[in-house]
């Protein structure tokens, strides 16, 4: 298959390790931004094989994972209404709010639908005038276009029995969020793929630079991954940091003009709260004023949240902001597993949990250290 | 019962537009009509006609298989196939890989009121045609009719039986280290084919089911008298599941090589897209088989003379217990622990 086959060609990826290996003078710590690169990089066995030569610390890009239970309590309460139809992407129904996950609700009755695009969801709020039908939005740049485009598109049609509850959370100020942390030993950065194709290269310039760190942007095939690594690791050790692009098949510098010309129309920036990672300045997006009448928010008064408690045997919160990988969780694998998750990133097919858990070798000489970890 | 009893027919016509109504499986009149106008006719044979309360079954010599299945596949007419072809191959395949030969199979409709009866047609029409081709008679059933929104449509249950024809594969607990993996077709056909036909993905040409009797390729095996330690179709979460289960009874590992796996473009693309692996994926006319070292090459080259399994081929070996029960030789030529299929990627697959 084109653009896959040869980003998967055993010869170069061996002949990219070798030279990761030659040219590494000490073990230098990237953060892989996005959770597809954690899977990509455990799949195929890179985490394992730079072992001693490059620490890769997953970083928080799994979008669903970052929600707040609040949010997701709140979908949920939502799906349960009468003459509600909550609508949102697979990944998101087995994600655990305070109490429970939209699957379970789902079951006790709650009106959930699962759909592939925002746009699926004006179709159905079209086919059935008497539901109000609110699409859950979630993901990075990379799915907020689409979501932007479905309040237009519902506008266009006149409905007025759909709206968003909009949980669309921004990279850039996450990865700021974490270089700024005390405890932060990151060197360099894969930037997220998907994202960059939205939002392109340039943008990260005076991060890389306000920092001094490399920002790479990088694929998710294990050649587009060492690429990736090659790159940011030929930076440091030159000790350069500059923006570099290593997703060219797919990402513009300048991104995609038009996706981000609906997104400034629909949204506006606001602080936003991570899971895991507090509030992070300008994390979010919310929707414009005069977009207001399709916001769930307005439409739909939000209960006043109850005090959440996080579960203690769970160190999500860690493990998202990068600080231990998931093995070195004591419930890794014993209480939390993927058929009964104590935090969301055993859930989500993006989860830096559930990346280790289905990838990593348990034991053996291929286990994944967890030794040489943050704390 | 017989046809008869229309002559003297009630002047209740028939659901407006021909649609199955509740009084159709009430047991009156208009049961004995469906049965008579539309059951029988696409399956009748000499055991089934009698219409008794069960079906009185010749003498065999031997052991015989008894398995049943539930089909509640959505939509019920998917690229490659229907319901009705699911109901009968999905049983007599699970007959086959337990070493039977499929002989007769039950047959349970639950249908929701409002169905239409060209539907039903089809739908008996697909399950007498595959019968035939599975050489397999329905010689019992049922039919009940619920309200709208009771179930989806059309529910079926097939039981079979078949003769078990010796030697039986000794099974999973038999495996040995050095022992060959084999799959008779291309991985996930009937998953992705049910996924893009449900998620109207609009992909041209549609993926299509790879639904088919399992009974050639098995019977080809037993008259070569080829040594077979295991069989299992891999149906619901694919072949994955199949090794999963197959490690879990013996005290070694299957290893499987990426680059030997047989996998079609579409599928392929659909799973690259949506991120699914074709090792999770439902197929409903591949087997996993497990041979005895050495014998890999001859057993495929055999398979491959049924059009069946044209694409027949090793996918790897059972080594000595290692990482994980079922790893995977990835890109970079290091094994990668591959995980059991978690609840359903796509429910309503069968």
């Amino acid at each position: 298959m084109k653009y896959v086959d040869e980003y998967r060609d055993p010869r170069l990826a061996r002949s990219l390790l070798h030279e990761i290996r030659q040219t590494a003078t000490q073990c230098w710590v990237l953060m892989e931004v996005c959770g597809g690169q954690t899977h990509g990089l455990l799949k195929s066995g890179i985490i394992q094989e730079l072992e001693g030569v490059v620490e890769l610390i997953h970083g928080p890009g799994c979008p669903v994972c970052v929600t707040p239970a609040e949010a997701i309590d709140f979908a949920q309460e939502l799906a349960l209404r009468p003459g509600v139809l909550l609508t949102t992407f697979g990944d998101m129904l087995r994600v655990p709010g305070s109490r429970e996950s939209l699957l379970t609700v789902r079951a006790r009755g709650g009106n959930v639908r699962l759909v592939y695009s925002p746009l699926d969801a004006v179709e159905l709020a079209r086919q059935n005038p008497s539901q109000q039908v609110v699409f859950f939005a979630v993901g990075f740049e990379t799915t907020a276009p689409a979501t932007a485009l479905s309040v237009l598109q519902a506008a266009q049609l006149g409905l007025d029995n759909f709206s968003l509850l909009v949980a669309h959370v921004r990279v850039q100020p996450a990865m700021e969020a974490i270089l700024q942390s005390a405890e932060c030993r990151v060197q360099g950065f894969l930037a997220a793929g998907h994202v960059c194709t939205i939002s392109g290269v340039t943008s990260y310039e005076e991060l890389s630079a306000r920092y001094g760190v490399p920002i790479v942007v990088t694929g998710f095939e294990p050649v587009d991954l060492l690429l990736g690594i090659q790159d940011c690791v030929a930076q440091l050790e030159s000790g350069t940091a500059s923006v570099s692009n290593q997703y060219q098949r797919n990402v513009r510098d300048a991104g995609n003009r038009h996706a981000m010309h609906i997104m400034s129309d629909v949204y506006a920036t606001a602080d936003r709260p991570w899971r895991g990672l507090g509030t992070i300045p300008s994390g979010g997006l919310v929707l414009r004023p005069e977009w207001r009448q399709f916001d769930a928010e307005y439409r739909f008064q939000r209960p006043t949240p109850t005090l959440l408690i996080e579960c203690a045997d769970c160190r999500s919160g860690d493990v998202l902001a990068g600080r231990i990988k998931p093995p070195a969780c004591e419930s890794f694998g014993t209480r939390c597993t993927p058929e009964s998750p104590l935090g969301a990133p055993m859930v989500s097919s993006e989860g830096a949990c559930a990346a280790y858990y289905r990838h990593a070798p348990k034991s053996g000489p291929h286990a994944v250290s967890i030794t040489n970890t943050g704390r | 019962m017989t046809a008869a009893g229309n002559q003297y027919s009630c002047p209740i016509p028939e659901a407006a537009g021909e649609r199955v109504t509740l009084a159709h499986g009430e047991g009156g009149r208009l049961t004995r009509k469906l049965i008579a106008e539309h059951l029988l006719p696409a399956l009748g044979n000499q055991i089934l006609s009698s219409l008794g309360d069960a079906a009185a079954l010749p003498n065999v010599a031997g052991p015989l298989a008894f398995t049943t299945d539930s089909f509640v596949v959505s939509p019920l007419f998917f690229p490659g196939g229907d319901i009705g072809t699911l109901a009968v191959y999905g049983t007599i395949n699970d007959l086959a890989v337990s070493g039977a030969r499929p002989r007769w199979i039950s047959l349970s409709l639950i249908i929701e009121e409002g169905l239409p009866l060209a539907v039903l047609d089809r739908i008996l029409q697909s399950i007498a045609m595959a019968a035939k081709v599975a050489q397999v008679e329905v010689v019992t059933g049922d039919t009940k009719v619920v309200p709208q929104g009771a179930v989806d449509k059309l529910f079926i249950n097939t039981a079979g039986i078949g003769e078990i024809v010796a030697p039986a594969p000794p099974g999973p607990a038999s495996l040995e280290v050095g022992d060959e993996l084999i799959v008779t077709g291309p991985l996930g056909r009937h998953g992705i084919a049910i996924l893009a036909s449900r998620e109207n993905m609009g992909f041209e040409p549609p993926p299509h089911s790879d639904c088919a009797p399992l009974t050639p390729a098995v019977s080809i095996l037993r008259e070569a008298k080829y040594p077979i330690r295991a069989m299992r179709d891999a149906t619901r979460g694919g072949v994955a599941a199949v090794l999963h289960e197959w490690a879990s009874q013996a005290p070694v590992t299957m290893q499987i090589d990426e680059a030997m796996l047989p996998v079609t473009a579409e599928v392929r693309g659909v799973c690259e897209l949506l991120g699914l692996d074709p090792l999770h994926i439902a197929n409903e006319g591949v087997m996993v088989i497990a041979v005895p070292a050495g014998w890999g090459r001859q057993v495929v080259s055999l398979l491959r003379t049924l059009e069946v399994a044209a694409q027949a081929a090793v996918i790897g070996q059972v080594i000595s217990q290692k990482i994980a029960p079922v790893v995977v030789r990835r890109a970079l030529g290091t094994d990668q622990p591959l995980d059991e299929p978690l609840g359903a990627p796509l429910p309503r697959i069968c």
